[in-house]
């Protein structure tokens, strides 16, 4: 089972863990991405989202179910918030679950490898004199 | 020739001066053809440390024809998460 969320309202650990688990599994694994205050020693005092929704929305989806294929996983669930957030807001969510914890742990850690991989959502850094779209230039 | 409407986010959009510009290619165009016609109508697209090219939502090979209606956008280098 996959459980995908693109979503401009705060996001719920709540959600992401009732979404996978299941009285077949053993472990569940869950990751919380959230919007730190310094990059490369620079202050970061808050960051906007951008999405291109209906590819993201298609690659999370495609990610979740190479990730169950691969690591055996019983269900996997990705959210990530969209918009602007404030230091501290959670960005991103994803929880796994699987029959051992190996997979689970394993799995998770895959899937938010693959979602910075290749997800277009681009994060803009407000720094307290400018900001800049993350990772985009050299 | 066939119009050809490209949509782009975030520092691409920056390039574009706004969410998307015209392109006109030649029926049997290719994405890579696309590419080189974006780079030299929008020269700054090649200080992005990369840049790639969706079709119809999917990551698009340099080898695919380009149809019309197709949705194309440019991708600029992700950072979700």
């Amino acid at each position: 089972m996959e459980d995908i969320l693109l979503s401009a309202d705060p996001l719920s650990i709540d959600a992401c863990y009732a979404a996978v688990q299941d009285p077949s599994c053993g472990g569940i694994c869950l990751f919380v991405g959230t919007i730190r205050n310094q990059n490369k020693g620079a202050v970061v005092t808050h960051l906007e989202f951008s999405s291109y929704d209906a590819m993201a929305l298609r690659e999370m989806r495609r990610i979740a179910e190479a990730a169950r294929e691969m690591h055996g996983l019983h269900a996997v669930s990705v959210h990530h918030r969209t918009g602007a957030l404030a230091i501290g807001d959670v960005a991103v969510i994803i929880a796994v679950s699987s029959v051992h914890r190996a997979a689970a742990f394993a799995g998770c850690a895959w899937v938010i490898d693959e979602l910075k991989k290749s997800v277009p959502i681009w994060k803009k850094e407000f720094l307290e004199d400018g900001s800049y779209w993350v990772g985009a230039r050299p | 020739m066939i119009q050809h409407r490209v949509l782009a986010f975030a520092a691409a959009a920056e390039i574009f001066g706004g969410s998307s510009c015209a392109v006109a290619l030649p029926a049997g165009a290719t994405v890579a053809d696309l590419r080189q016609r974006l780079l030299e109508d929008h020269p700054a697209l090649g200080e992005l440390v990369t840049f790639a090219i969706a079709r119809n939502e999917l990551y698009a090979l340099p080898e695919e024809v380009l149809e019309p209606g197709d949705e194309l956008v440019v991708i600029p280098p992700v950072s979700g998460g």
